[in-house]
């Protein structure tokens, strides 16, 4: 028996005033992967993800769920389901961390205690005190925020993941420790995981599988390994921009330059 | 002095409680409205972001109407639609009182409140409302846990504008006819009693401190989620609004069971004052219960007799033959009491009552000392003197029909032509700055400063004899007060005038009507 896979986007375009902004992809994310969605501004990364809990709909194709076209039934239903973070956060700012933890939880009327126990267990495994439970975002750091919007798309434990440029509003440390942190996340809860980036720091060092997008197609898709081997033009742009910074920052080590 | 200015204060505070009720309730109806049409208003301009300017210009352009205009304009277009709605429908609407007030008052607090929720809601950050959806929000979950909630401190300070506005506002309702604080405020201004003026002011500024203040225990409440604070403020509004004109439905029952009772209306001055409560004081003491609707406009109080909205009041010829009639050029004293007592019914189902023995007309008023020494009584004789003398007249005179009849039948020509605020213009006149001034004829004023008034041989300024005029609804009151023909000399009502008007010794205009009453009999 061949697995379902997690996500199936066949032939799916999205147009908005005349232009493509995805372009006739078609994509198989199988289950348990963990796959980077990169490219330049516009090229249709964040698109592509958010067809798959349905914020955007396509104008033709199909997008497949775990092998349920997520066009049937209520949206609100499709997205309870699937883990959501997005760059911004968007915390709550009326509701308390436990709150905006246990949205998801509340919103499929799970009971009190159990919502209360939940927002327990997610606060250790993103590590955050259970003291923060109480506190309001606007008490919080960037990377603290960041934790409990991460918490927030795990708290009714999916099976699907989508992260939309989730920490790029970060300082380049914190980035660091959250990316390990989805990454094992990723790994001990079977999740499949989708992340939007532009960093491809993010892409090439933490995922077994990397998507470049250029105009509303996909241009590359492969291993970071066959990625920094492609000679697409859009890739290859890409790649260079990384290593332009890092020889730049290799010549201000240099003993005539220091001082 | 004393003890006559303390029966003031307590003759303000006794008018207090009933206008305070209405007032309070007029205002918190018209909230209401606006409340009821802003909700669907905002909705649209959520959904349909393109509105937003076009209607928030709309509700911008009613706000720069002044409101007391906003007012008086809805009393000829409800008129107009109620003789719609008798013709098709076979039913009328009221024009005067409540439902004026509710509609001018509620549009008038339309902008804050839809710029409040319109702005309030735009306010939601982008990400957090993409968050909402992307958590699998419904729609409707996510305006109610998210984007009322943080809209709230701007929506709430919307209605706060809005509630103080239209609590304000309120007291020009008088001017349309609806009980309010205003009562208080326009009879308070116009007979210079301060302690009405002051006491109806306060007693609006202490309401909207109020409910101001009721409404900020609910917003700091949602804000910080204290849902005790929240229905402390609104049960304590709450229990306001229905204590108050509970209470006020409760005094007006037994009224409303029986018959309605006979409405007389009073323009906005102390004459018309007077003679309500005369009015009013004879019809009781036949047994007729009466309620008086005064500072009314002057054109819209014979507006409202016709209409039936109020039952009785004071007009003067000269008035109605232009107001009423239409006419543009004066006829003689007789010819147009007769016309008017034709014409009247005919036209409006409006009967003259009685002629009641005095006229209010303009004319010009020298001190009697210089008058004499000059030799002056008629304007006749005056037109030789005046390129010698000054002319201080009120602020619209020179642009009344009567001054250019007056330069036509005599030639006038003053030295010096001023006008002036009415209190000013006496000032004048008294401290010799001018030599002639414009005068009411049954004016107070007269007497006590020793003035003359000066008489009109070609008959060039139109009568503005005093009429008691009976609306459609009474057409019974005729006969019950028929027996005031002819029976207030101008000297009495001078007097009665004045015992209002002057500063010393001032009488109430309950008192000067009995004075006056005594002298009918």
């Amino acid at each position: 028996m061949i697995a379902v896979p997690a996500l199936e986007y066949r032939d799916v375009s999205v147009r908005r005033g005349g232009t493509a902004i995805v372009d006739g992809v078609s994509l198989v994310i199988p289950a348990g992967s963990f796959v980077a969605l990169t490219g330049a501004s516009g090229a249709g990364k964040t698109t592509l993800l958010r067809l798959a809990n349905r914020m955007v709909r396509a104008d033709s194709g199909s997008v497949l769920g775990f092998g349920t076209d997520v066009a049937d039934g209520e949206a609100a239903d499709l997205r309870r389901g699937i883990g959501y973070a997005s760059q911004g956060v968007g915390l709550f700012p009326h509701w308390t961390v436990a709150e905006n933890i246990a949205a998801v939880p509340w919103l499929l009327r799970h009971a009190p205690q159990r919502r209360a126990a939940r927002v327990a267990e997610l606060l250790d495994l993103v590590e955050l005190p259970r003291g923060f439970a109480d506190r309001y975002p606007r008490q919080l750091s960037g990377g603290q925020a960041s934790r409990v919007g991460l918490a927030r798309a795990l708290a009714a434990a999916p099976r699907l993941l989508l992260l939309d440029e989730p920490f790029g509003a970060l300082d380049p440390e914190t980035r660091v420790s959250l990316a390990d942190k989805v990454a094992g996340l990723h790994a001990d809860h079977g999740l499949t995981t989708l992340m939007v980036t532009h960093d491809l720091a993010d892409a090439l060092t933490r995922v077994e599988r990397v998507i470049v997008c250029d105009a509303g197609r996909i241009v590359a898709d492969g291993t970071p390994a066959d990625l920094v081997a492609s000679d697409h033009p859009a890739v290859r742009a890409l790649v260079a921009a990384p290593l332009e910074q890092a020889e730049k920052l290799a010549a201000l080590r240099r003993p005539d330059r220091a001082g | 002095m004393g003890p006559e200015i303390g029966e003031r204060w307590l003759r303000a505070i006794a008018m207090l409680p009933d206008r305070l009720a209405a007032h309070l309730g007029v205002a918190a109806a018209a909230i209401g409205l606006a409340i009821l049409v802003s909700v669907p208003t905002v909705m649209l301009l959520v959904a349909r972001p393109r509105l937003r300017a076009g209607v928030l210009a709309g509700a911008a352009v009613i706000q720069t109407v002044p409101a007391l205009a906003l007012l008086a304009l809805f009393y000829p277009l409800l008129l107009a639609i109620g003789g719609i709605t008798q013709r098709v429908a076979g039913f009328g609407v009221p024009a005067l009182g409540l439902l004026p007030s509710l509609l001018a008052l509620a549009l008038y607090a339309l902008l804050p409140l839809v710029r409040g929720g319109a702005d309030g809601l735009a306010s939601v950050p982008a990400e957090t409302l993409d968050a909402a959806d992307g958590i699998g929000m419904t729609r409707r979950q996510r305006l109610v846990h998210v984007e009322l909630p943080l809209a709230a401190p701007i929506v709430m300070g919307g209605l706060r504008v809005a509630a103080v506005w239209t609590i304000g506002a309120a007291t020009l309702a008088t001017t349309v006819g609806q009980k309010s604080l205003g009562d208080l405020i326009f009879a308070g201004l116009q007979i210079e009693d301060w302690a009405l003026v002051v006491t109806g002011c306060l007693a609006a500024a202490f309401l909207a401190i109020i409910v101001d203040m009721a409404l900020w225990r609910v917003e700091t409440g949602l804000a910080e989620r204290a849902w005790g604070k929240c229905l402390l403020g609104l049960g304590l509004l709450v229990a306001l609004v229905t204590g108050v004109v509970g209470w006020y439905a409760a005094e007006q029952a037994p009224q409303a069971a029986g018959q309605r009772p006979v409405v007389i209306g009073a323009k906005s001055f102390s004459e018309q004052y007077i003679l309500a409560e005369l009015i009013a004081e004879r019809l009781r003491a036949q047994g007729i219960p009466v309620t008086i609707r005064s500072g009314l406009g002057s054109v819209i109080a014979f507006r409202a007799l016709a209409a039936g909205d109020i039952d009785v009041y004071v007009d003067y010829t000269g008035t109605l033959w232009d107001n009423a009639l239409g006419n543009k050029v004066p006829a003689p004293r007789r010819l147009m009491l007769q016309s008017l007592r034709a014409e009247l019914p005919r036209r409006f189902k409006v009967e003259i009552a009685a002629s009641l023995g005095f006229e209010n007309a303009y004319a010009l008023a020298m001190r009697r000392a210089d008058a004499d020494r000059l030799g002056i009584d008629t304007l006749a004789d005056l037109a030789t003197a005046a390129p010698r003398l000054a002319l201080a007249s009120d602020t619209e005179f020179q642009s009344r029909l009567e001054w250019r009849a007056l330069q036509a039948a005599y030639g006038l020509k003053f030295r010096r032509l001023t006008s002036y605020t009415p209190t000013l213009m006496v000032r004048a006149l008294t401290s010799g700055e001018a030599d002639v001034m414009t005068a009411f004829s049954s004016d107070g004023r007269i007497a006590a400063d020793n003035l003359k008034l000066l008489t009109d041989p070609r008959g060039a300024l139109p009568a503005y004899d005093a009429v008691l005029l009976i609306g459609p609804r009474r057409p019974d009151l005729k006969a019950k007060l028929a027996g005031l023909e002819g029976k207030i000399p101008v000297e009495a009502m001078r007097e009665a005038n004045w015992q209002v008007d002057r500063d010393d010794n001032k009488r109430t205009t309950q008192q000067a009507a009995a004075w006056l009453a005594a002298r009918t009999r």
